[in-house]
C-alpha cells in the first residue's frame, strides 16, 4: 500500500486546528509558529502531490487514490484521489494557507482561534478537491462553509461584517442542500436501476442516469455548487463578503473557496450528469456571459478597492464558468487554469490591498494615492497582480484566458466578441485603481504615517507574483495535466 | 437467565440504584457528603448502562411478561439512549443549588427513566398507558421543584395541567381501540386495523395527540417554553431530550407495529404535523431572546424533523428518526449544559448576558459552537449525518415536497443558531473586562460535557457503528 499522502493533507490541518485549541490563550507566538509551520509542511506535501501528477500525466484516471469504506450499509466510502483538474487546486489551497497565515500574523485578537478556524476551513476545502465519493464531498463542503462564518463575523471588517457573513453562510448553505438533494436523487435512482448503493462518484459516472432525469436535476445541482462559484444572479454575497472578510479570510475565500463551488459544480454537475449539462449549458453559457460583463461593469464604478477586487473576481470566475459551459477542450482548459491563475492573483490582490489599509486606514481609492513611494514592494505586487487580470500575455491570466476565448469562438463566435469587452473594461479599472492609489501625490495625512511592510509579508506577495509569472513563462508546468484531467471530463461528455 | 429477568433487568438496575439512593441519604447528612448522592445515581446509571450493554442485548425480538413488552433492539437502543440521558443530567444536578443535594430529585429523575424504559419497550395499551404515566408524574414534580421560584412553580403546574389533559385524550383513545377491537396487545391490534376508514383515522388522531403532548409536537407545544424556561435547567434538558425520545419510541412503536395497513393515513397527518412542527419551531424561535426559550422552540422543530423520517414509513426512514434521536439527546444536553454552568455564575439566561463567553472561557464558547453548529445540521457533528439520514429516508419513500420544508427549516434554524455563536464570540462584555469575570466548572459537569462533545464529534465522524444501532433497532419491527 502506498503512503497515504492526500489522507495526510486532508486531516494534518483539522488536527492542527484542535492541537491548536489547546495552547494557552496566551501564548500568541507559539500559535503562530505552529501555524506557520503546519502551513509550511501542507505547502511541501501539496507541492509534492502536483510534482507527481504532473510527472504521470500521460496516465489516466485518479492518483494517489485510496479508498476505505466509511458508512458500508449506505455505500457510503472514503475515496480520495487526485487528477489533472484537482492537482492544481491542491497545490493552489496549500499556497494561499501558506501566505495567508504569513500575512495574518499581526492578528492579536484570539489568533488560537483564528487559525484553528482558518485549518478546520482549509482542511475542509482540501477535502472537497480530493474527494471521490459524492458523500464525503458534502461533508468536507460544509465543513468549509461555516468557519467562513465565524472567520468574518469575528475577524471581520467591523462596518459591515455582520452582515456580509450571515448573507454569505445562508446563500452557500441553501445552494449546498440544493446540489443535496440532487446528490441524494441521484444515488436512490442509481439503486433503483442497478441495485447498489453506492455515493462513489466514480460508480456514479457509469450509472447511465436517463434524459429526463438528467434534465430535472442538473440544473439544481450544478448551481447550487456554482453559487459558491459566485454565479450571476447568485453572486451577491461574494463581493460583499470579500470586503468584510478580515485579509486572510478574503484570499482563502476569493482564492480558493470560489474555486470550490466552480469545482464541485463540475466534478458532481457537469461529470455526473452529462447529458443534462449539454441540455442546459445555454442558460449555463449565458449567465457566465452576464458575470463576466457585467461584473467587470460594476468593478469600473466601484470606489472602495477592495470591491473592484470582489466584482473583478465575479468577473474572472465568470470566465470559468464559461469554459466549462463551452463543454470543448480548449474552453475547459482554460478553465481549470484559470481557476489557479485567478487564485494566485485574487490571493496576492487581496494581501496587497490588505497591508494598504492597515496603514491607510482607508481602501477608497480617491482617499488613496501615492503610494508606491512608502510601498513600492506592495505596489510592485499589485501591478502584477493587474497584468495577470488583464490577461498580459507572460502572466499566467493569459494562458488561462486565451484557451477559453478560443473555446468559447469555437462555439459561439459572437459570444467571444461581447465577453471581449470584459478585457477591455478589466484594463481601465485595474489601471485606473493603480494609478488613483498607488501613484499621483500622496495625501498629506499620510506623510510619515505609512510604516513599511515586514519581511514575512514580502516573503507572502513574492511566491504569489513568482509563482504567476513562473506559469505565464513556462505554461507547459500546468497545460499538460489540465488537459489530462480535461480529457476524462470530454470522456464523459461523449466527445473525444 | 430467563427471558423476562433479562427484559427488564435496566430496570432493575435503575430501581436498585434508587432504592440505594434512599436507603444511604440519611447516613450522608453532612453537606459536603451530600455530592456522594449525585456521584452514586450517575455511577449507577452508567454501571446499568455497561451490563446491560455487555449482557442485555436481546438477540431477537420476543414478548415477555405475557405479551405487556416486546424484548427487542428498538427498546433496548431507547433504553440505553435514556439511561445515557439521565446519567448526564445527574452529573448536570450535582451542580444546581437545591435540586444537587435532595434524594428526592435523584429518585425521581431514576423514577422517570424507568418508565420511559417501559415506554420503550411497552407492546400493550395497558402497560404503555402505565409506562407513559409513570414518567409524566416524577417529571411534573421535578420541574417545579424549586418550590420558591414561582417560574418553576409556574413550569411544573403548567406541565401538569397540559399533561393530564392530553393524557385523559390519550386514554380515551386507548379505550375506544380495545372497545372496537377487544383486545390490548399491539400485534393482534393490527389485524383489525386493515383498510382505511374514518374510525381508524379517529383512533389514529387521538393517540397522536397523547403522545404529540410528550414530544411536544404543533399544536400540543404549549407547555414546552414556559416549562423549559422555568423548570431546572437540567430537568429542562432532560425533558427535551430523553422524556422527547421516549415519545417517538411509542410513535414509532405504535404507528409502525399497530397501524402498518393503514399508512397511507397517517403518513399524511404525520406529514402535516411535521411541517407546522418544524415551521412553527423555527419561525417562533427566531424572535427569541432568552436562550432556555430559544432552545424549547428549537427542540420543537428537531422533534418535526425527527418526525419526517417516521412519516417516510421505510426501514432507512425509521433508522433516521433513530439516529436523529441519539445525535439530537448528545447535541441538546450540551445546549442545555452550556446554559447552566452559564447561569449559575449568571443568574441569567438572556442571550445579551453570553455576550463575550468565548473570551471569558473559550473552551466553553467552543463547546457552545460545537452544539449549536450540531443542531444547524453542520459536519463533523452529529446534527449534519442526521438531518442527511433523515431526509434521504424521505426521498427514498417519495415525499420530497417534507424534504424540501425540512430544508427551508433547516435555513432559518441555521440563521437563529449562527445569531448566538455571534453573542458568544463576537460581542463584548459591558467595560470589556471578560478576563475578570471567569466561569468556574465543576468536576462532574466537566466528565459530563467532555463525554458530550466527544460523542457529538464521534457520532457526526464515525457514524458506522451508531447507524447500525439504529437499523438494528429499526429492523426489529419490519
Amino acid at each position: 500500500m502506498q503512503f497515504p499522502i492526500l489522507s495526510l493533507i486532508v486531516f494534518a490541518p483539522l488536527v492542527i486546528a484542535v492541537l491548536m485549541l489547546l495552547y494557552k490563550p496566551e501564548r500568541k507566538t507559539e500559535v503562530r509558529v505552529t501555524a506557520l509551520a503546519a502551513a509550511i509542511f501542507e505547502l511541501v506535501l501539496s507541492g509534492w502531490v502536483y510534482l507527481q501528477v504532473y510527472l504521470n500525466s500521460a496516465t489516466p484516471g485518479y492518483q494517489f487514490q485510496e479508498k476505505y469504506s466509511w458508512l458500508p450499509a449506505l455505500g457510503i466510502s472514503y475515496h480520495v484521489g487526485v487528477d489533472g483538474l484537482s492537482a492544481p487546486l491542491v497545490l493552489l489551497t496549500g499556497i494561499v494557507m501558506f501566505t495567508g497565515v504569513l500575512i495574518s500574523w499581526g492578528i492579536d485578537d484570539r489568533p488560537r482561534e483564528f487559525f484553528a478556524f482558518l485549518f478546520l476551513l482549509a482542511g475542509g476545502v482540501f477535502g472537497v478537491f480530493v474527494s471521490l465519493d459524492l458523500f464525503m464531498l458534502f461533508f468536507f463542503y460544509e465543513i468549509a462553509v461555516f468557519p467562513m462564518y465565524l472567520l468574518i463575523a469575528i475577524w471581520g471588517w467591523k462596518v459591515t461584517r455582520e452582515y456580509a457573513a450571515m448573507k454569505l453562510t445562508l446563500y452557500l448553505f441553501i445552494g449546498s442542500v440544493l446540489a443535496l438533494l440532487g446528490g441524494l436523487a441521484m444515488y436512490f435512482t442509481n439503486y433503483q436501476m442497478h441495485g447498489t448503493l453506492t455515493f462513489d462518484m466514480l460508480d456514479l459516472e457509469k450509472a447511465g442516469f436517463s434524459q429526463a432525469f438528467q434534465y430535472l436535476w442538473f440544473l439544481p445541482t450544478f448551481m447550487g455548487f456554482a453559487v459558491l462559484g459566485g454565479i450571476f444572479p447568485f453572486h451577491n454575497w461574494s463581493p460583499d463578503g470579500h470586503v468584510a472578510a478580515p485579509t486572510a479570510v478574503s484570499m482563502f475565500h476569493a482564492g480558493v473557496l470560489m474555486k470550490l463551488g466552480a469545482f464541485a459544480a463540475l466534478r458532481v454537475g457537469i461529470m455526473l450528469l452529462p447529458e443534462g449539462a449539454k441540455q442546459w449549458v445555454w442558460l449555463i453559457f449565458g449567465l457566465a456571459m452576464v458575470n463576466v460583463v457585467y461584473g467587470a461593469f460594476i468593478a469600473m464604478i466601484q470606489t472602495d478597492l477592495k470591491y473592484v477586487i470582489g466584482f473583478s473576481s465575479v468577473s474572472h470566475m465568470g470566465l470559468v464558468s464559461l469554459g466549462f459551459a463551452t463543454l470543448t477542450r480548449e474552453g475547459m482548459t482554460g478553465a481549470g487554469l484559470q481557476m489557479f491563475s485567478h487564485g494566485v492573483m485574487t490571493a496576492l490582490f487581496f494581501a496587497a490591498v490588505g497591508m494598504v489599509y492597515d496603514r491607510a486606514h482607508t481602501r477608497q481609492i480617491p482617499e488613496l494615492g501615492g503610494m508606491v513611494k512608502p510601498l513600492p514592494f506592495v505596489a510592485i505586487a499589485f501591478i502584477i497582480g493587474g497584468l495577470v487580470s488583464m490577461g498580459m500575455p507572460g502572466f499566467s491570466g493569459f494562458i488561462a484566458e486565451f484557451p477559453i476565448f478560443m473555446g468559447v469562438w469555437q462555439t459561439h463566435w459572437f459570444a467571444a466578441v461581447i465577453a471581449s469587452i470584459s478585457i477591455v473594461i478589466t484594463a481601465a479599472y485595474i489601471l485606473l485603481a493603480i494609478r488613483r492609489s498607488f501613484f499621483g501625490d500622496l495625501p498629506p495625512q499620510f506623510e510619515g504615517h505609512i510604516g513599511a511592510i515586514s519581511v514575512l509579508d514580502k516573503v507572502a506577495l513574492g511566491t504569489l507574483s513568482l509563482i504567476m509569472i513562473t506559469l505565464g513563462l513556462f505554461p507547459n508546468l500546468m497545460v499538460p495535466m489540465v488537459s489530462s484531467g480535461v480529457q476524462n471530463v470530454l470522456r464523459l461528455l461523449g466527445g473525444a | 437467565m430467563s427471558l423476562n429477568f433479562l427484559a427488564i433487568l435496566p430496570e432493575i438496575m435503575i430501581l436498585t440504584v434508587g432504592i440505594l439512593v434512599l436507603i444511604l441519604d440519611p447516613f450522608w447528612k453532612d453537606e459536603n457528603r451530600r455530592v456522594y448522592l449525585g456521584w452514586l445515581t450517575a455511577g449507577g446509571l452508567t454501571a446499568t448502562l455497561i451490563v446491560a450493554l455487555l449482557i442485555g442485548r436481546p438477540a431477537e425480538a420476543a414478548l415477555a411478561f405475557g405479551g405487556m413488552i416486546r424484548f427487542d433492539m428498538l427498546g433496548f437502543v431507547f433504553k440505553m439512549l435514556f439511561i445515557f440521558g439521565a446519567a448526564i443530567t445527574a452529573l448536570f444536578m450535582m451542580d444546581t443549588a437545591k435540586i444537587g443535594g435532595r434524594a428526592e430529585a435523584y429518585l425521581l429523575l431514576l423514577a422517570a427513566t424507568i418508565g420511559m424504559s417501559l415506554m420503550a419497550s411497552a407492546s400493550d395499551l395497558v402497560m404503555l398507558y402505565l409506562a407513559v404515566e409513570s414518567t409524566s408524574i416524577p417529571m411534573y414534580v421535578l420541574a417545579g421543584f424549586l418550590l420558591d421560584d414561582k417560574k418553576s412553580t409556574e413550569a411544573g403546574f403548567k406541565y401538569l395541567l397540559f399533561g393530564a389533559m392530553t393524557s385523559a385524550i390519550f386514554l380515551y383513545g386507548l379505550s375506544l381501540v380495545y372497545g372496537f377491537t377487544g383486545t390490548t396487545h399491539f400485534a393482534e391490534l393490527a389485524g383489525y386495523f386493515t383498510s382505511p376508514n374514518l374510525i381508524s383515522l379517529g383512533l389514529v388522531f387521538l393517540v397522536v395527540v397523547g403522545i404529540s403532548f410528550k414530544v411536544s409536537l404543533v399544536p400540543f407545544h404549549f407547555w414546552a417554553p414556559d416549562t423549559y424556561e422555568g423548570a431546572p435547567t437540567p430537568i429542562a434538558g432532560f425533558l427535551s431530550t430523553a422524556s422527547k425520545a421516549a415519545g417517538f419510541a411509542v410513535l414509532i412503536r405504535f404507528f409502525l407495529t399497530v397501524f402498518p395497513q393503514v399508512a397511507n393515513d397517517w403518513q399524511i397527518i404525520l406529514a402535516i404535523v411535521a411541517t407546522l412542527t418544524m415551521t412553527l419551531g423555527n419561525l417562533i424561535a427566531l424572535g427569541q431572546t432568552n436562550l432556555k426559550r430559544l432552545l424549547a422552540y428549537s427542540s420543537i422543530a428537531h422533534a418535526g424533523y425527527a418526525l419526517i423520517g417516521i412519516v417516510a414509513n421505510s426501514k432507512l426512514g425509521t433508522t433516521g428518526t433513530i439516529f436523529y434521536l441519539m445525535a439530537y439527546i448528545l447535541t441538546n444536553l450540551t445546549a442545555f449544559g452550556v446554559i447552566m454552568a452559564f447561569e449559575r455564575v449568571t443568574g441569567s439566561s438572556d442571550i445579551r448576558a453570553f455576550d463575550g463567553l468565548s473570551r471569558r472561557s473559550p473552551y466553553l464558547g467552543l463547546v457552545m459552537l460545537v452544539a449549536f453548529l450540531s443542531l444547524a445540521g453542520m459536519p463533523p457533528f452529529g446534527g449534519f449525518i442526521a438531518k442527511v439520514l433523515v431526509f434521504a429516508g424521505a426521498i427514498e419513500s417519495g415525499w420530497y415536497w417534507l424534504v424540501v420544508v425540512g430544508i427551508l427549516n433547516s435555513i432559518i434554524g441555521l440563521y437563529y443558531y449562527l445569531t448566538v455563536l455571534k453573542y458568544v464570540y463576537l460581542y463584548r462584555m459591558e467595560g470589556e473586562d471578560e478576563e475578570a469575570h471567569p466561569l468556574p466548572v465543576s468536576r462532574p459537569f466537566v466528565i459530563a460535557i467532555v463525554v458530550l462533545t466527544l460523542g457529538i464529534i464521534l457520532i457526526g465522524t464515525l457514524f458506522a457503528p451508531w447507524y447500525g444501532f439504529s437499523n438494528q433497532a429499526a429492523l426489529s419491527l419490519f
